[in-house]
């Protein structure tokens, strides 16, 4: 029911009187309206711009926020008004809806911002009006499609957890630049295409004479020059065939796909031609289906985009296409049984019956003019004018109409490209911002630590070098810290370049991922050399295998083995303790990692009862694990050398 | 969508050259001035100076409606005139103009509202008796003034200005007296707002039927046809009627 006429609920209630003295049974009771309530202003403060509106006006919609009781959670005592900390825009569109009845779609509004203010409000988008629903689902759609290109971009991006060897061959034929081995492939592929159509090309051109005054083409002269060309291009399509058939997931809809049925018949000619036998009558056709070489060339639209977009054009315009065909064969029939009956009178006419007027229609409708056949009667000619002129019209009709298709899908394509694009830059940003805040937890937390140390060790002139957090963030922190207390799980800093997210590590206190992987590898170095590999799956696998080893490595630290590093590190640690405190500069800059390094160990020294292990340093995230050169990293825990320090026994549990 | 989207632009594209009435669906009827727009518009010596006669008019007529905009009397007079209170009356007002800003209902808008209450069934010929019956001056529209003082008899009124009311509704030729004819043409307006899909599914005969009972009650002279007398006092003696007229009471 439309919202005003709402309105006219108590006319039509009263129209009921018409009923009454003919109706056979008694009436219902009417239901009583308990808060018969005046009706009143009610005044809707949204982001300090106020709109007042009736009471009744709100109700109409009992199913919103604003028509039921849930407005009152927004009720502000002392001002009397309802107030909603949302967008004043949008809320004109909302409120227009209650007193019109009608929801529109504003154009300069944001799709997602609209759709959070709808949900807010309790409103379906599925109201939105006829005028603006065609803008309000076109947009809607757009949005959608940016997301799926997000979401799969992202998917592409992650760790996929193992791929056999199948799923990464077929991964490795779509997207070529997942790998450099693809794109070798890619690139060899595109060169034989190449040379494939060259070869083809360049056969027939007569190339020099033969004793005899014979023009031969080059296909005859160097027979044997050309059978190995063609002979290596169809190997290669062959293998790299048999491949991609390996490889894809769905076989039997790789099959059928088109660019499998144009790779069969680029290559069959060539193995039916070594299959038949030199049979005369037989050679003809074989000569014949040399021609099928040629669909080697729309291999090319696996390598170029533009291609794809003009074959998936066509698909989709396939009806203005059919329309554009209809329409010539009509004017085509038209004009050609006109001429001809037009030029019969005329001796010599090339006009002998209607299908060899069909030439001379389609070679005047399309502008091309050829001459060969020409009207010679007066007839004829008004009639072929008249044929030229509306074959302009009826070509040029439904071309707009595809070009504008090409258009609209090449430019999404460009967006989509344009979108990945910016989209690294983007992440960059997004990472920054993240690893930032979170190194304020790790900041603020090595900053607690570090006062409580300082209390202990007392000295005082360390207190200038806290960093004043703002209340929400210390109480974020306060949170976030708290969770670590009660599940005994731990943060791991998000670092892009490792991209390992949070792990499960007992009794860790925040950890610093990269010192975290530079202790993995230093301590897996001894028992076997790794390489540093940047991919992801390598240093996953060293991670998990080398944290492993880790617990057992416990007796192992005071063994030369070490690296010199090693055993600076616990000098260190000891020094550490001993001396206190060390001024560190609280800033994340590299020239201080060194400093940072030592800090860490503060904790231990507190209580006696810490089980757990390894504080570190927030590390820039912008840093590329800088191998060897790193300052030590402190946490290499693994301890039985420092119970002497302390009675802090630091123990790294296994993962 | 596609297929939808096609039929549309089939029907806009006839629409365009006026062979299709969108309204309706059926080609509208020539009439004479656009059959000589038309032959005018293909030829090109007739320069703008033939159109404007023949098209002045057309123009009036689309716009007709639309000019004509009908203010009520002031608040105190319809305050005077009817029992409704000052707060009553603009909140009826404000509804009103909402859904008529010209400020008066033709037939087919009145129709249109009513079909609004009654999604199922067909409520256009019961909404044409009450448009009748709201329409006093038979000016074929309904202005904020009648529309408010009908309301205020069946709202405001005694138990006999509603019968009295309900009898002018139900003598559509305005004779004072309600005939067999009448009675049927009323009752079928009725069980049409019903719809085809009710339980028990509508029988033929029962409105016939139906209107043999009421004029059994009502005709006590058995003369075939039922005087506003006749009416107001078989209505009085029956207990549910007036149980129901005080429906009315606290509708606003």
């Amino acid at each position: 029911m439309a919202a005003g006429v709402a309105a006219w609920l108590p006319f039509a209630r009263a129209a009921a009187i018409g009923w009454m003295p003919v109706a056979n049974c008694p009436m219902p009771l009417a239901p009583a309206d308990k808060n018969k309530r005046q009706d009143e202003l009610i005044i809707l403060n949204v982001s300090g711009r106020r709109f007042q509106t009736w009471r009744t006006t709100l109700e109409r919609y009992p199913d919103t926020l604003l028509g039921s009781t849930e407005k009152e959670f927004f009720f502000n005592e002392d001002t009397k008004e309802y107030f909603f900390d949302r967008d004043p825009e949008v809320f004109r569109c909302v409120l227009n809806f209650y007193r019109t009845g009608k929801l529109h779609y504003p154009r300069y509004e944001c799709i997602s911002a609209y759709d959070d203010e709808l949900a807010f409000y309790g409103i379906l988008p599925e109201i939105i009006g006829d005028c603006c629903y065609e803008e309000y689902k076109d947009r809607k759609r757009e949005n959608a499609e940016r997301l799926m290109d997000d979401n799969d971009s992202e998917n592409n991006q992650e760790s996929l957890p193992s791929l056999s060897f199948r799923q990464t061959m077929w991964r490795a034929f779509e997207n070529p630049h997942t790998s450099t081995l693809a794109l070798v492939f890619y690139y060899v592929t595109g060169f034989f295409i190449a040379v494939s159509v060259i070869t083809n090309v360049v056969e027939t051109v007569p190339c020099g004479t033969v004793p005899g005054n014979k023009e031969l083409p080059c296909g005859e002269r160097y027979a044997v020059a050309f059978f190995c060309l063609d002979t290596a291009c169809v190997m290669i399509f062959t293998v790299e065939y048999l491949l991609r058939l390996f490889a894809a997931p769905s076989r039997y809809r790789f099959i059928r796909s088109v660019m499998s049925i144009i790779d069969v018949v680029a290559i069959m000619p060539y193995y039916i031609g070594l299959v038949m036998t030199d049979n005369e009558d037989v050679s003809g056709a074989f000569v014949t289906l040399r021609v099928f070489r040629v669909f080697r060339i729309f291999k090319f639209s696996r390598h170029s985009q533009g291609l794809r977009i003009l074959g998936y054009t066509l698909k989709s315009c396939a009806s203005e296409l059919g329309f554009l065909l209809f329409s010539l064969t009509m004017a085509i029939i038209i004009f050609a049984t006109v001429m001809f009956y037009a030029e019969k009178g005329s001796s010599a006419s090339k006009f002998t019956s209607i299908p060899a007027s069909f030439w001379y229609t389609i070679v005047t409708m399309t502008t091309l003019g050829y001459g060969d056949m020409v009207p010679k009667t007066i007839a004829g000619k008004i009639f072929g004018s008249i044929c030229s002129l509306s074959g302009v019209l009826v070509i040029a009709l439904p071309v707009p109409v595809i070009v504008s298709n090409f258009s609209r899908i090449y430019h999404q394509n460009q967006r989509a490209d344009k979108r990945r694009a910016q989209k690294k830059a983007r992440l960059a940003r997004i990472r920054v911002a993240k690893t930032g805040s979170s190194n304020a937890y790790l900041h603020s937390k090595r900053n607690g630590l570090l006062n409580e140390a300082l209390e202990m060790t007392g000295s005082p002139e360390d207190e200038h070098m806290t960093k004043t957090t703002s209340l929400i963030e210390s109480q974020h922190h306060h949170l976030l810290h708290c969770l670590e207390k009660t599940t005994g799980l731990s943060y791991l800093v998000d670092d892009p370049l490792l991209s390992v997210r949070t792990s499960t590590i007992k009794n860790h206190e925040f950890i610093d991922e990269q010192m975290f992987e530079q202790n993995c590898m230093e301590s897996s170095m001894q028992n076997y050399p790794s390489t540093r590999s940047p991919s992801l799956s390598s240093h996953q696998g060293l991670t998990t295998s080398c944290c492993s080893r880790r617990s057992k490595k416990t007796t192992h630290l005071p063994n030369s083995n070490l690296p010199a590093t090693r055993l600076r590190s616990m000098q260190e640690l000891s020094t550490i303790h001993i001396q206190g405190s060390e001024q560190p500069s609280l800033t994340t800059s590299r020239s201080s990692l060194n400093l940072k390094a030592d800090d860490g160990l503060r904790p231990n020294c507190k209580g006696s009862q810490i089980t757990t292990a390894i504080i570190s340093i927030p590390t820039p995230p912008a840093l590329t694990p800088e191998g060897e050169s790193r300052p030590p990293p402190c946490s290499p825990g693994p301890t039985t050398n420092i119970p002497p320090i302390g009675s802090n026994i630091v123990k790294v549990s296994a993962l | 969508m596609r297929g939808q989207a096609r039929k549309e632009s089939l029907s806009d594209s006839r629409d365009l050259d006026g062979s299709y009435d969108q309204l309706t669906g059926n080609p509208p009827r020539p009439t004479k001035k656009a059959l000589k727009q038309r032959f005018l518009k293909l030829l090109p010596c007739c320069g703008p100076q033939a159109l404007p006669s023949v098209s002045e008019n057309s123009v009036e007529d689309e716009f007709e409606l639309s000019t004509v905009c009908h203010r009520p009397e002031g608040l105190e007079q319809l305050q005077e005139q009817t029992k409704f209170t000052r707060k009553e009356l603009q909140v009826l007002y404000r509804g009103f103009k909402n859904e008529c800003p010209s400020g008066i209902v033709n037939e087919e808008n009145f129709k249109q509202i009513y079909s609004q209450f009654f999604p199922q069934g067909d409520s256009s010929t019961y909404a044409t008796f009450l448009f009748n019956a709201f329409d006093t001056n038979h000016d074929g529209s309904v202005s904020f003034e009648d529309f408010v003082a009908g309301l205020s008899v069946i709202l405001r009124g005694t138990i006999d200005d509603r019968l009295n009311w309900a009898f002018n509704l139900y003598d559509l030729n305005k004779d004072g007296c309600i005939t067999k004819e009448e009675m049927l043409d009323i009752m079928k307006s009725i069980y049409d707002m019903m719809g085809k899909y009710t339980y028990p599914a509508l029988r033929e005969e029962a409105p016939r039927e139906h209107v043999e009972n009421f004029f059994q009650k009502m005709d006590r002279n058995k003369d075939g046809v039922v005087t506003i007398e006749e009416f107001i006092e078989s209505c009085q003696k029956d207990e549910n009627i007036m149980r129901s007229m005080q429906l009315f009471d606290d509708v606003i």
